[in-house]
C-alpha cells in the first residue's frame, strides 16, 4: 500500500494564478497583430500583461458556484412573488412606470454590455483581462435574462411593457441610453473598459442599483429589489475590475495617462447624462421615497467618486472635466427631466403625472434651494390645467443634443432660468448641444457623432413612418403615424396617469374605489387625444 | 480621509458578516435602508474570515460574501483570510 501523500491545498492567490495563466494564445502561422487587431490601435501601451490581476481572484469554478447560488435565491423570490400576486402589493400603480422605464431603457443595456465584453474578451492579448471580460460578459447576459424574466410578470398586468425591444431601437427617449452603449461598443477595447467598467460601473451604477432598488423594497416590490441586488452584487466585482483596469493602464506606461484622462472626461459626462433618467425615477416615480437624487448623488458620486479621484491623483489623474457642473446639476436634473417627460407623454411609452401635494412638500424639503423657486410653480400650473380638463401636451418636437440626444431642457450653470445651448460647426453643418460637456465630446470626435441617429431629425426626414404611409394624404397626422411606427398602443401605453387603464385596473384588482380625479381626467384626456 | 464602504442585502446570511466587520473595525458604522445595510469606515476596512467563523461556528469561505454583496468602494485586496478595502488619498 502506498504511503498517503498529503496534498497541500493551494491558497487563493496561487489558485487564481493556476486557473488563469497559460490561457493566452500565441499565434504561430499568423502575426499576433493580425489576429488581435484592436489592442494596440488606441495607442495604449502594455508592456506586461501578467501585471493584470483580478482583485477578487475569482476563478471559473468559484464563479459558477456563487452565481448558481445567486440564481437559486433570485428565482425563489420571483416565484414566490408571482404565486402571491405580488404586483397587487406595490405602493401605487404609478410605481409601475419606473419598471416600464427599466425594461425599456436599462435592460437592453445589459445585453449591449454582454456583447461589448464578449468582444473585448476576444481582443485582449492578456489572459487575465480576457478571463475577466468573459466572466463579465456572462454576468451581463444573466442580468438581461433575470431582469426580463422578473419584469415579465408585470407585463401580464400592466401596459407599456409588451414591446420593449422594438421600442429600444425606435422610441425617441430610448435613443439616449442606446446611443451611450453604441458609442462605447464602437470604441476600442480599452476605451470600452473605461466607459463601462470604470465610468459606468464604478461611479454610476451605484446610483441606479442601490438607492433605486432600496426604493423598490420600500414600495413593496420584492421581485425588483432582488433582481436589482443580485445584479448589483456582480456590479461590485465589475467596479473593482474597473478600478483595476484603470490602474493597470496607468501603471503600464506614462504615455497612457493623457489618453485615459480624455476617456474619463468623456465617459463620466456621457454616463452622467444617461443617469438623468434615474434621477427622475427616484424623485418622481417612487411613490414611497427612500432618498432624493441629490442625497444619492452626494453619497455615491461626490463621496465615493471623490474618494476614487483622490486615490488616482498619484497617477496624475484629476477629476473629470464636467465634475463641478454635474455636482451643481444635482439640484436640478430630476425636475427638468420630469418636465420634459410630462410635456411629451403623448409620445412616451409610460405615464406621467403631477406629484401630489405631500410629494411636492417632500421635494421642497429635499431641494430647499431650487424646488419651490423654479419647479413647484410650473407643476402647480400643470395641475390647475389638468384639473380644468386641459392637461398640457406639447405637440411640437424638441431640439435634441447631438451627443447625449436628450431634448435641450437643461439650464446654464449658475442660472436655472436660462436653457443652455451650445453649437459647433462641422463641414458647413451646425450641431447643437445641451452643455459644454456634450459639445467638448463632439468637438473631439466630430466624425463619429455626425453619424448619430437623432430621433427628431429622423422623424422630420420622414424615416419614422411605416412604409405604406403617405404624408401628403389629407388629414395626415404625423404624430399618430410615428406612434404607429413605434407600435405603441395609443391611449393605453401613453398619456397622463390619472384616468389611465393601469390606474383603473389596479384599483379594481385591489377592490378600491377609483379616485374622483381619475374619471374627470379620463374624459379630459379623450378631448386631447 | 476618504471613506470606504461595503453594503449587503439585509438578511440572515449577511448578519454575521456585518457583525464581524463592526467588531474588527471600531470606526465602522452601519446604516440600514430598506433591504440593505451599508457600512462606512474612514480610509480602510477589513473583513476577517476568522471572526466570521467564530460567530457562525463553522468554516466560512470569504468568497461567499459575493452572494449577498450589494456594493463596495475602495481598492480591494483579498486572500483566503481577509478582504480589505482601502483608499490611499
Amino acid at each position: 500500500m502506498d504511503a498517503p501523500v498529503s496534498k497541500k491545498k493551494l491558497g487563493l492567490k496561487d489558485r487564481y494564478t493556476a486557473m488563469t495563466r497559460g490561457l493566452g494564445w500565441d499565434t504561430t502561422y499568423q502575426p499576433m497583430d493580425k489576429v488581435f487587431p484592436y489592442d494596440k490601435y488606441e495607442g495604449i501601451k502594455i508592456h506586461d500583461w501578467d501585471k493584470w490581476e483580478d482583485p477578487f481572484r475569482l476563478t471559473m469554478d468559484a464563479y459558477w458556484k456563487y452565481q448558481g447560488e445567486k440564481e437559486k435565491k433570485l428565482y425563489a423570490v420571483i416565484e414566490a412573488f408571482a404565486q402571491n400576486n405580488g404586483q397587487l402589493g406595490v405602493s401605487d400603480a404609478r410605481y409601475i412606470n419606473a419598471l416600464k422605464l427599466f425594461i425599456q431603457g436599462v435592460v437592453p443595456l445589459e445585453y449591449y454590455a454582454h456583447r461589448g465584453f464578449a468582444h473585448a474578451g476576444r481582443h485582449f492579448t492578456g489572459p487575465g483581462a480576457r478571463v475577466a471580460a468573459q466572466m463579465q460578459s456572462i454576468d451581463e447576459l444573466r442580468h438581461f435574462q433575470t431582469e426580463t424574466h422578473a419584469l415579465s410578470h408585470y407585463n401580464k398586468y400592466f401596459n407599456g411593457m409588451h414591446n420593449s425591444s422594438h421600442w429600444f431601437d425606435r422610441v425617441w427617449f430610448l435613443s439616449v441610453p442606446k446611443s451611450f452603449f453604441e458609442d462605447a461598443l464602437t470604441a476600442g477595447p480599452f476605451e470600452f473598459l473605461t466607459a463601462v467598467s470604470f465610468s459606468f460601473e464604478y461611479v454610476l451604477t451605484n446610483l441606479l442599483f442601490v438607492p433605486f432598488m432600496s426604493g423598490a423594497a420600500h414600495n413593496g416590490d420584492l421581485s425588483t429589489v432582488t433582481f436589482g441586488f443580485s445584479a448589483q452584487s456582480d456590479e461590485s466585482r465589475h467596479m473593482t475590475l474597473g478600478i483595476e483596469c484603470i490602474k493597470f493602464m496607468l501603471e503600464q506606461d506614462p504615455a497612457n495617462v493623457p489618453i485615459v484622462q480624455g476617456w474619463i472626461d468623456k465617459w463620466f459626462w456621457r454616463g452622467y447624462r444617461v443617469l438623468t433618467l434615474v434621477a427622475m425615477m427616484q424623485d418622481y416615480m417612487l411613490p414611497k421615497r427612500v432618498m432624493s437624487w441629490k442625497e444619492a448623488w452626494e453619497m455615491y458620486a461626490e463621496e465615493n467618486g471623490g474618494a476614487l479621484f483622490r486615490d488616482l491623483a498619484r497617477y496624475g489623474i484629476r477629476e473629470p472635466l464636467g465634475w463641478k457642473m454635474a455636482c451643481e446639476g444635482k439640484d436640478h436634473i430630476s425636475h427638468q427631466a420630469w418636465n420634459i417627460f410630462y410635456n411629451y407623454t403623448a409620445a412616451a411609452t409610460f405615464h406621467t403625472w403631477v406629484p401630489k401635494e405631500e410629494e411636492m412638500q417632500w421635494l421642497s424639503e429635499k431641494y430647499p434651494d431650487t424646488f419651490d423657486k423654479y419647479y413647484r410653480p410650473r407643476l402647480e400650473h400643470y395641475r390647475e390645467q389638468q384639473q380644468a380638463g386641459k392637461r398640457f401636451y406639447n405637440n411640437t418636437l424638441p431640439m435634441l443634443c447631438t451627443t447625449c440626444q436628450i431634448p435641450m431642457g437643461f439650464t446654464e450653470p449658475g442660472d436655472a432660468t436660462k436653457i443652455c445651448y451650445r453649437e459647433s460647426e462641422h463641414e458647413g453643418e451646425k450641431y447643437h448641444f445641451c452643455s459644454d460637456g456634450c459639445k467638448d465630446i463632439f468637438d473631439h470626435e466630430p466624425e463619429k457623432y455626425i453619424q448619430a441617429w437623432l430621433p427628431v431629425q429622423q422623424i422630420y426626414q420622414g424615416n419614422c413612418f411605416k412604409p405604406d404611409v403617405d404624408p401628403t394624404a389629407e388629414g395626415f397626422d404625423p404624430l399618430l403615424a410615428v406612434l404607429d411606427w413605434y407600435q405603441m398602443e395609443v391611449g393605453r401605453d401613453n398619456f397622463e396617469f390619472e384616468g389611465s387603464e393601469d390606474q383603473k385596473n389596479f384599483a379594481a384588482w385591489r377592490g378600491e374605489p377609483l379616485p374622483a380625479s381619475a374619471s374627470a381626467a379620463a374624459s379630459a384626456q379623450g378631448d386631447q387625444s | 480621509m476618504s471613506k470606504v464602504f461595503i453594503a449587503f442585502q439585509d438578511n440572515e446570511e449577511s448578519r454575521p458578516v456585518i457583525e464581524a466587520i463592526l467588531a474588527d473595525n471600531p470606526e465602522a458604522t452601519a446604516v440600514h435602508s430598506p433591504g440593505l445595510v451599508k457600512i462606512d469606515a474612514p480610509g480602510r476596512m477589513v473583513i476577517r474570515r476568522a471572526t466570521i467563523e467564530e460567530l457562525v461556528g463553522r468554516p466560512f469561505d470569504l468568497q461567499q460574501i459575493q452572494v449577498n454583496l450589494v456594493t463596495l468602494s475602495g481598492n480591494v485586496d483579498e486572500d483566503d483570510d481577509e478582504l480589505s478595502l482601502s483608499w490611499l488619498g
